[in-house]
């Protein structure tokens, strides 16, 4: 979907886990942007109609881009950082209720 | 009994009129604290703008460029500035609660000044939820925040100045712009004229606008105006904008679709503080009634910036500044002599940005069918309500956007309105045949944004006292 | 102004659950009905509500009440069935039973000490069981370590109070019903055995009238030589994000609806007509929640909200009929949705003309000292 264009300074790599495979980012990205950067083209399903949805707005507002990053469902992928090992699936319907250790 | 105060005075927001508030605050000995829930100060306009590499900072441009001073300025002085808040709750005493990294704490000031800015106004057309439709304004932030861009051909869509600047940046940037679509009605260009004296007054920006049309029209892109009748297809994600223009049916195929029809002050937080606003015809929108020195109608809150009405970046460094000033005299650190003295220019310099104000609202006033969206189309994109069904709830009796939202789940969802609330104003307007005014907006309630319940849980160990509204 | 007059055969003033609850069995009995109903942003006890069908616990030292809570929540599934087949909307009644969950064992005592009470009082079967964390576990999985026992009575249940009130209204309206909304009234007259209420600019005529205006029931009682001194009492409210079910069983203080949506609702307060919220209450609601279901910790929190409940100096219903204008009633209680059956049937029966229903007879205010004037 998105690209990076080069912007005349080195920009550091680091990889993130999405539904299991390695993707490329830039440290100092938002999530989502790395995820449209990586061709994601569906970020989660809706919990009303399992209806596919991504990013409108990128700042915070439009709660669309939610994903699941490191165990914690419901994350505004445009409202966090990229980290290494960073771990991200599709919010895929409503929340998991979870066990609790 | 509240809770003791924590600071002379609190801004929320890191964008040009918080910042401005904050540095003008510090400058005149209030202690002050600035929340924003962003990494970085600058806002939306001016994000990232500490951080940009000159090769993507000239693709920005100098307005933009322009905020760089102000974040060092901010940095530099003797404000408090807390990153990644997010300000979830305030009470009518002014009691702010607020999460950093998953844990809430409270603060207050006698003195608050909310500059949370403004949002793009919705834009719901059929296929709007689709993947791949975004605002004009997201494509924007993906520029400034990563230099990243769509890799594909695109589509823009809607009207106003953020359009067209928009897509200057994009094709700087090398994106592959598959057409303009404007939809502002022709009866716009002539109700503007009549504006076009006043706006003569900050010549500025009409020369950029002819400049960013000039380059857009050489670079030869397919242009269209007077746009109805939008379509987004595809199925799982965007494919095609497909509408009508100049008599024929039009076709274009991109992966990316932005849409755009303005911006609209962002009322969440004046609205969940009860506070006085008014529908504003000429930008149909809510606006928060504000004095001039952002007082609203609760007494020590104040609002600046695109927050309190949409003037723009320049405009919202003023009124930051100017809130500031009347804080401090408030709180009793400046007398009326000095007040005047020290917000005379801001005031000078407010009036000139001002004066453009009526010819862009006019020139950009969104087409009247944008508040009427088919039956079939989504408006409540959260709970997927459509407007038929909002059509229908106002046919069983619902007389405003709480009744509809409690029957139909329509604004029930994350986030609390901002996108459907002004559409489900203007559509129950138009079904029950009275002013939006008069139909009113939702009810917004704590949390401004969704909270783990584990942050509101812990905040059980403390002492409170006081009541929300 | 308009000078319009409507003509009715019963007016009802408030369109709440109560309200609408008579409205439609007015309506279903044959009466021209008319409800006048206030505005978007008016308290409304309906958009409070919990949903909760509730038994357990209700009317302990009333047994009439206990009797007429029992009544209340057999009648439900027929008239669910009812609403459904007039409406096409599923009101999502069940029934499976539910539970009050304590956290200490000195408040779990006490409610079985009651039930056993209750048990004693009213006469009638009434099942219940004391359960212990284990037995809890067995019904509810999630539930915490800190949860010490429950109440389980198999005739408590919940609905969803959203579709309860959307299937009065399109029930009502389908039967010939019509409602002035947006009104408030401003004063009630009674000549020639005809009520005259001015409201929203209008007049509207009835031979009956209907006070089912909740908290607003205060101010308007007296205007037909009747009282009900009722004063609003404040629940504050967690609602989460939309979760995959796991909460079947609705419980006194936590329910999950048919949307996934938890409601957590554990306060009553005395604040007068405020219907806002209170980080003080709210984070011990969350923090009580989290006890109760460790589960919801990290669960989004989307909302909150405070509503006023309707509350009668003992907490039991006023249902009384005017002597000094014939015709008028009043009609509050705060468990519109159990009582809903009771109120659109058998208390209809009483307004239309028929005796009161057996449990009722009670609930006047003379209890309160109030003396109906002749």
């Amino acid at each position: 979907m998105f690209k990076a264009i080069d912007t005349g300074k080195q920009r550091k790599v680091i990889t993130l886990r999405v539904e299991g495979h390695d993707v490329c980012a830039y440290e100092g990205d938002t999530l989502a942007i790395a995820l449209l950067n990586a061709d994601v083209v569906v970020f989660r399903r809706t919990p009303v109609s399992g209806q596919s949805r991504a990013p409108l707005c990128l700042m915070g507002i439009c709660f669309d881009c939610l994903v699941e990053v490191d165990g914690r469902q419901n994350v505004q992928a445009c409202m966090l950082e990229v980290q290494p090992g960073m771990q991200v699936c599709l919010q895929k319907g409503a929340r998991r209720p979870e066990e609790v250790a | 009994m509240s809770e003791a105060f924590t600071h002379d005075l609190i801004v929320i927001g890191a964008g040009p009129a918080g910042m401005s508030a904050a540095i003008t605050a510090a400058s005149i000995g209030m202690k002050t604290a600035l929340l924003d829930e962003q990494p970085r100060a600058g806002g939306q306009i001016y994000r990232n703008v500490s951080e940009v590499g000159p090769k993507i900072g000239a693709l920005l441009g100098q307005d933009y460029l322009h905020g760089r001073p102000l974040v060092d300025k901010l940095s530099r002085s003797a404000a408090e500035v807390r990153h990644g808040v997010l300000v979830w709750d305030v009470n009518r005493d002014l009691a702010i609660t607020a999460m950093q990294e998953g844990r809430s704490f409270q603060l207050r000031a006698p003195q608050l000044i909310a500059a949370t800015g403004a949002l793009e106004r919705a834009s719901p057309i059929p296929g709007w939820t689709l993947p791949g439709v975004m605002n004009a304004g997201a494509a924007q932030i993906a520029l400034k925040s990563s230099a990243s861009i769509p890799a594909g051909p695109i589509v823009l869509a809607g009207g106003g100045p953020l359009l067209l600047l928009v897509a200057c940046q994009l094709l700087d940037a090398g994106a592959t712009i598959a057409g303009i679509v404007e939809t502002a009605p022709r009866a716009n260009r002539w109700a503007a004229i009549r504006h076009l004296p006043a706006a003569l007054g900050a010549p500025s920006y009409l020369v950029k606008g002819l400049k960013m049309v000039r380059r857009l029209r050489a670079a030869g892109i397919p242009w269209f105006t007077q746009a109805t009748e939008l379509v987004i297809e595809g199925r799982e994600c965007a494919q095609a904008l497909r509408f009508h223009s100049a008599g024929r049916e039009c076709r274009l195929e991109a992966g990316i679709v932005l849409l755009h029809h303005g911006v609209i002050p962002n009322t969440q937080l004046s609205r969940l503080l009860r506070t006085e606003h008014v529908w504003d015809t000429k930008q149909l929108a809510w606006a928060p009634r504000v004095d001039g020195w952002g007082q609203t109608s609760l007494s020590g809150f104040r609002i600046a910036g695109d927050g309190a009405s949409i003037a723009g970046a320049l405009a919202a460094e003023n009124s930051g500044a100017i809130a500031a000033i009347g804080a401090a005299f408030a709180l009793g650190h400046l007398d009326s002599v000095e007040r005047d003295q020290r917000s005379s220019a801001a005031r000078r310099d407010l009036a000139r940005q001002l004066s453009i104000r009526p010819f862009l609202d006019t020139l950009y006033r969104p087409p009247e069918w944008i508040n009427k969206p088919a039956d079939a189309t989504v408006v409540c994109r959260c709970e997927e309500v459509t407007a038929g069904r909002v059509r229908e709830m106002a046919r069983l009796g619902c007389q405003g956007p709480n009744q509809t939202k409690f029957l139909s789940r329509c604004g029930m969802g994350p986030c609390q309105g901002r996108i459907c609330g002004g559409v489900v104003t203007q559509v129950l307007a138009e079904a029950l045949g009275k002013p939006p005014a008069e139909i009113g907006s939702y009810r917004i309630r704590a949390p401004l944004k969704p909270i783990p319940m584990e942050s509101l849980a812990a905040l059980s160990h403390t002492q409170f006292k006081g009541n929300n509204p | 102004m308009t000078n319009a007059i409507t003509e009715s055969d019963t007016l009802v003033v408030g369109g709440g659950v109560v309200g609408m609850s008579l409205a439609y069995g007015l309506a279903r009995a044959g009466d021209r009905v008319r409800v006048l109903d206030e505005g978007d942003n008016s308290f409304r006890a309906a958009r409070g509500n919990f949903g909760l069908v509730w038994v357990q616990g209700k009317g302990l030292g009333a047994p009439a009440y206990a009797r007429w809570s029992l009544t209340g929540a057999s009648r439900w599934p027929a008239f669910a069935a009812e609403l459904m087949e007039r409406t096409g909307v599923d009101v999502e009644l069940s029934q499976i039973g539910g539970l009050t969950m304590c956290l200490e064992n000195s408040e779990l005592a006490d409610r079985a000490n009651g039930m056993r009470q209750l048990r004693n009082e009213i006469g009638r079967h009434y099942p219940f069981e004391l359960l212990d964390h284990e037995g809890v576990r067995k019904l509810v999985p999630q539930i915490g370590p800190d949860v010490v026992g429950a109440i389980f009575s198999p005739l408590d249940g919940h609905l969803n109070p959203l579709r309860l009130l959307r299937a009065l209204v399109q029930g009502f309206e389908s039967l010939g019903g019509l409602t002035s909304s947006n009104v408030h009234v401003e004063s009630i007259a009674h000549r020639n055995g005809k009520f005259q209420v001015t409201a929203g600019g209008a007049r509207h005529e009835a031979g009956r009238l209907v006070l089912a205006a909740g908290l607003g029931n205060r101010e308007l009682a007296p205007l037909v030589g009747l009282s009900a001194p009722v004063k609003p009492n404040r629940g504050q409210i967690v609602v989460t994000e939309r979760m995959q079910p796991f909460l079947k069983h609705p419980t006194a203080h936590v329910r999950q609806t048919g949307e996934g949506v938890v409601q957590i609702g554990d306060s009553k307060e005395d604040v007068g007509m405020d219907d806002g919220t209170t980080i003080e209450q709210l984070s011990r609601i969350a923090e009580r929640a989290t006890r109760f279901f460790p589960l919801l910790a990290g669960v989004n929190i989307v909302r909150t909200w405070g509503a006023l409940r309707v509350m009668s100096p003992d907490g039991l219903p006023i249902y009384q009929a005017s002597t000094q204008h014939p015709g008028a009633f009043v009609v509050t209680c705060h468990s519109g949705v159990t009582l809903a059956a009771q109120h659109a049937g058998p208390l209809v029966d009483w307004i239309r003309g028929g005796a009161m229903p057996d449990d009722t007879t009670g609930f006047n205010a003379e209890r309160f000292g109030h003396v109906q004037s002749h």
